[in-house]
């Protein structure tokens, strides 16, 4: 390659793309076949693809079934299944290219949002034949969600419709419409016959009626995203210390472009700076533009860590903690309102919970529909909450600072994505008020520490009982205290929950609140509840400051408790009278490290009080 | 966004911008991260890139290399040339057990060798070192299974893949969350070709062994492949002779299981001119790719980088 030619393939740029359609309407031979007449299928690849297409017999003798070259892994071929998103790289000597190719099987929403999430063009191939499915449908749906505003329509197998111009016109004429009711302004349409290559690397001369470029030509010359938005944004990613006296802040430019001498501010918060130095890759440079790894260095010490973002000072982005999002479910788990997952966001991780569901999505019509939980593939429109102001834009006009993954904190999975239209007011309205008498005031005036002792265990395990016991010696040696009881609470502050798992995760969460307040106010509150989920405990837990929370699994056999059924309630649930009953119907997920762990099979719930006392007393007594 | 590059925009600088993104990631989200160096071209840019993510500041992660003694003796003089200079920490590290029991790719075979001193010998420095993050520097393009990886791949205590069990990767924002005990391969360079590895070598005038240009080498051909003989462990077969070949590697790995490729590119412009009419793939002169038993995925999934 000569210096011209690098040149050209330099300025044609990275096109990132996707491919969609199910499996039946020749996506693989599609994306196989743009291999190869993009030359990129090496002579040691085209044997074994010849030799694996004579033995899978899915073609005639002697022709190539280049579906073939997409199917990746051992496991996927042996069993047949698909696993995940493959990404491809190809180029031509105009441009450079990267395909996300997603499996068309029952995880579609999951891999489609997750291919997408990296493209800015869409293929999506039709099958001449049946015309528009309602996988049509659902595809330019998520990819229109997921931001991609720019489609390539083809329709495939026009061998099987005589390449009849009509049929393929009015097929266009129908995906045009519904492209654009989502919000996709750009379409592009072709008729091809992708096992044959008929308009993919050259023009087919079986249908000259088609008079526009073929599949190579449109990927050649398609429009590369535009930046995001104009005004500079770089969350800030690792603070550089290359000596005692400076502080480099490093990051990727999110959008805009930034000079020496620009004025920037540090959000969340009010900090202002000024750029004294700027290095693109390592290199000094006087400026730099969205898409370049930075590091910048101003003329000031201000507190900048990350997860800030730096900004324009005359046009910051906006900071909430309350944000109108869509939710892209990803967890084999559902997801539950008011549970905490980590949430990240450029380089920021904070802890979020959906506080409601206003509706879900159904993928396939675009209805929406009621719920209170999300299942895996499933999309919904959702109100969030996060336990620290973010810096953010609206997903559609800044997609770094407004697309965010959760993760399980229990499993570390990532299970969704999002996608934030607006900050609510609420967050900016509700600030905090300063008050004069604060926790430690209040609980030096009565001689102690505070302290959250958490009962956790199947009903009829033992926990009131044995934290009455305990409340009962802390009120006799003088210390301030409240036994906040699962039960009782349920008359009052939560008698509008139930005992669904949404409902447990949301009685669980205000526990912990007024858990929190008695704290504040210097008491030794004691909780019992079930509290049967790993999540919502270590959310408790996580409310209270290091040393102020202790954990206790009361813990007994569900036989014990059956057995001894205080409350007659394993009698109910066994006979069916009452659904979602821990231990029977509804899961226990015990503590894996509890502080303090009390088997109540065979002791006294006496002597387990007298020992747990003991902790607690180490705790609180005053320095 | 790092995702979607304005259309002046090199496409160089937009794999170099993601690669670094990647490498300030992973210095700012683990507590232990290492760089895994083999000492080959695509190790080689992601130091460089290394650099630049924290220039003027020294690299905060240290490099480890897995010698399994069966390297070129080249290689090994590039490697300690680099572990010598001011702003490299590197460790080394020898599989001890295989070494006592005489473990060789020319007794023992190409799988045997490489699950022992090569797999085996890389968790034991993952787990001596307590290494939570290990940056690596493997391009999807280069196996079909590494097409299927993520950037930011997960391992479990043991180290094992589980192609099934992946997490979804959105846009540049890595889950980079682990248990005790359980780690991440990082691979910065995931959306390079072998075209782009070499294109940036020539931009920015990054140093690599000299084995990737060729010169006469004395070679032996032996099971479809030409094996440079590099020292006197080498056995020749009976029929074998050591002919003087006009050579090159396009990938470098222990050199009995190494297959170069006869070629006259002697300069970086005559290499990438070669690969733009070369119709082979890259990784078709490692002996170890073709043992069926031993696929790249199944390797892969016991903890083989």
């Amino acid at each position: 390659m000569n210096d011209a030619s690098l040149a050209t393939q330099a300025h044609g740029g990275l096109l990132r793309f996707i491919t969609c359609g199910s499996v039946d309407d020749g996506k693989s031979s599609l994306l196989g076949r743009l291999l190869y007449d993009a030359g990129m299928v090496p002579d040691d690849q085209l044997a074994a693809l010849v030799r694996d297409s004579g033995a899978s017999g899915s073609v005639p003798t002697g022709a190539i079934d280049f579906a073939l070259l997409t199917d990746g892994l051992d496991a996927e071929r042996q069993q047949g299944i698909t696993i995940d998103v493959a990404y491809r790289y190809f180029h031509t000597p105009k441009r450079a290219f990267i395909v996300a190719d997603c499996p068309g099987h029952e995880q579609y929403t999951r891999n489609m949002a997750t291919g997408a999430s990296t493209a800015s063009l869409a293929v999506v191939l039709v099958d001449a034949r049946k015309g528009l499915l309602p996988q049509t449908r659902r595809h330019t749906y998520l990819c229109a969600l997921m931001g991609i505003r720019q489609v390539i329509l083809a329709v495939n197998k026009m061998d099987l419709v005589a390449f009849s111009a009509q049929a393929y016109g009015a097929i266009v004429e129908e995906y045009v419409s519904l492209a654009n009711s989502m919000g996709i302004t750009q379409v592009d349409a072709l008729p091809v016959v992708a096992i044959d290559g008929d308009n993919i690397g050259s023009s087919s001369s079986r249908m000259p009626w088609y008079i526009g470029p073929p599949l190579l030509r449109l990927l050649e010359t398609a429009t590369l995203p535009a930046p995001d938005s104009t005004a500079f944004r770089m969350p800030v990613q690792w603070v550089s210390r290359p000596d005692q006296r400076t502080r480099g802040y490093a990051g990727t430019v999110a959008s805009g472009s930034l000079s020496i001498g620009d004025e920037l501010a540090a959000l969340p918060g009010k900090r202002t700076a000024r750029v004294t130095g700027i290095l693109v890759a390592g290199d000094p440079q006087p400026a730099a533009r969205a898409g370049q790894a930075i590091t910048v260095t101003i003329d000031r010490e201000i507190d900048i860590s990350r997860g800030d973002v730096l900004a324009a000072v005359e046009t910051p982005c906006e900071v909430s903690s309350h944000f109108a999002c869509h939710v892209v479910w990803m967890g084999e788990d559902a997801l539950l309102p008011h549970r905490t997952y980590l949430l990240q966001m450029g380089t920021s991780t904070v802890n979020a919970r959906v506080t409601s569901i206003k509706h879900k999505v159904d993928v396939d019509t675009q209805a929406q529909l009621a719920a209170t939980r999300l299942e895996l593939n499933e999309v919904a429109y959702c109100n969030l909450e996060t336990d620290a102001p973010l810096a953010f834009e609206p997903f559609e006009t800044n997609r770094t600072l407004g697309g965010f993954i959760l993760i399980d904190r229990a499993t570390n999975a990532t299970v969704a994505c999002g996608m934030i239209h607006f900050g609510l007011r609420r967050s900016a309205n509700v600030q905090w008020q300063h008050l004069d008498v604060d926790k430690r005031l209040r609980s030096t005036a009565k001689g102690q520490r505070p302290l959250c002792v958490w009962l956790t265990g199947l009903s009829g395990s033992g926990k009131s009982t044995i934290a009455n016991l305990v409340e009962r010696k802390l009120a006799d040696s003088g210390f301030h205290t409240y036994l906040l009881d699962g039960d009782n609470v349920r008359h009052g502050l939560n008698s509008d929950l139930g005992f669904t798992p949404e409902a447990r995760v949301e009685n669980i969460r205000r526990l912990a609140e007024v858990a929190h307040l008695m704290a504040d106010a210097g008491l030794i509150v004691l909780v019992c509840a079930i509290s049967p989920f790993r999540n919502e405990r270590q959310f408790a837990r996580e409310r209270f400051a290091e040393g102020e929370f202790i954990e206790v699994f009361v813990d007994a056999s569900l036989d014990a408790c059956e057995a001894r059924d205080p409350k007659g309630l394993y009698k109910k649930a066994r006979a069916g009278d009452i659904k979602n009953f821990t231990g029977i119907d509804s899961p226990y997920e015990a503590p894996e490290q509890a502080d303090v762990h009390l088997i109540t099979d065979r002791t006294a719930p006496l002597e387990l009080a007298d020992s747990l006392y003991e902790v607690v007393e180490t705790r609180i007594r005053a320095p | 966004m790092p995702n979607r590059f304005p259309a002046d925009t090199d496409h160089l600088d937009a794999l170099e911008a993601e690669g670094i993104h990647i490498i300030r990631e992973v210095a700012a989200s683990f507590r232990h991260p290492v760089m895994l160096y083999s000492i080959g071209k695509d190790s080689t840019v992601l130091l460089h890139l290394m650099r630049k993510a924290f220039a003027p500041a020294r690299p905060p992660i240290p490099l480890l290399h897995v010698d399994t003694t069966w390297k070129f003796a080249e290689m090994i003089a590039f490697r300690d040339r680099v572990a010598a200079q001011d702003d490299v920490r590197m460790h080394v590290h020898i599989n001890e057990d295989g070494l006592r029991q005489g473990i060789s790719p020319l007794t023992h075979g190409a799988t045997v060798h490489t699950d022992i001193m090569k797999t085996e010998a890389l968790k034991q420095a993952l787990t001596a070192f307590g290494f939570d993050a290990a940056l690596g520097g493997a391009r999807r393009d280069e196996e079909k299974s590494r097409a299927k990886e993520r950037v930011f791949s997960f391992r479990t205590a043991q180290h094992r893949w589980d192609p099934r069990n992946q997490r979804p990767e959105l846009w540049n924002v890595y889950n980079t969350q682990v248990h005790k005990g359980e780690s991440v391969r990082v691979f910065p360079l995931s959306n390079w070709t072998e075209l782009d590895v070499w294109q940036y070598i020539r931009r920015e005038r990054i140093e690599v062994v000299p084995l990737y240009f060729a010169r006469m080498r004395p070679t032996v051909a032996r099971d479809g492949a030409l094996i440079m003989v590099d020292d006197d462990r080498f056995m020749l077969r009976e029929g074998e002779v050591v002919v003087e070949r006009m050579v090159r590697f396009r990938t470098l790995g222990d050199y009995p299981l190494t297959g170069a490729i006869k070629s006259s590119a002697q300069t970086l412009d005559d290499i990438i001119d070669e690969m733009q009419v070369s119709r082979t793939s890259e990784r078709q002169g490692r002996v170890i790719d073709h043992d069926p038993g031993a696929s790249m995925e199944r390797k892969k999934q016991e903890g083989y980088f």
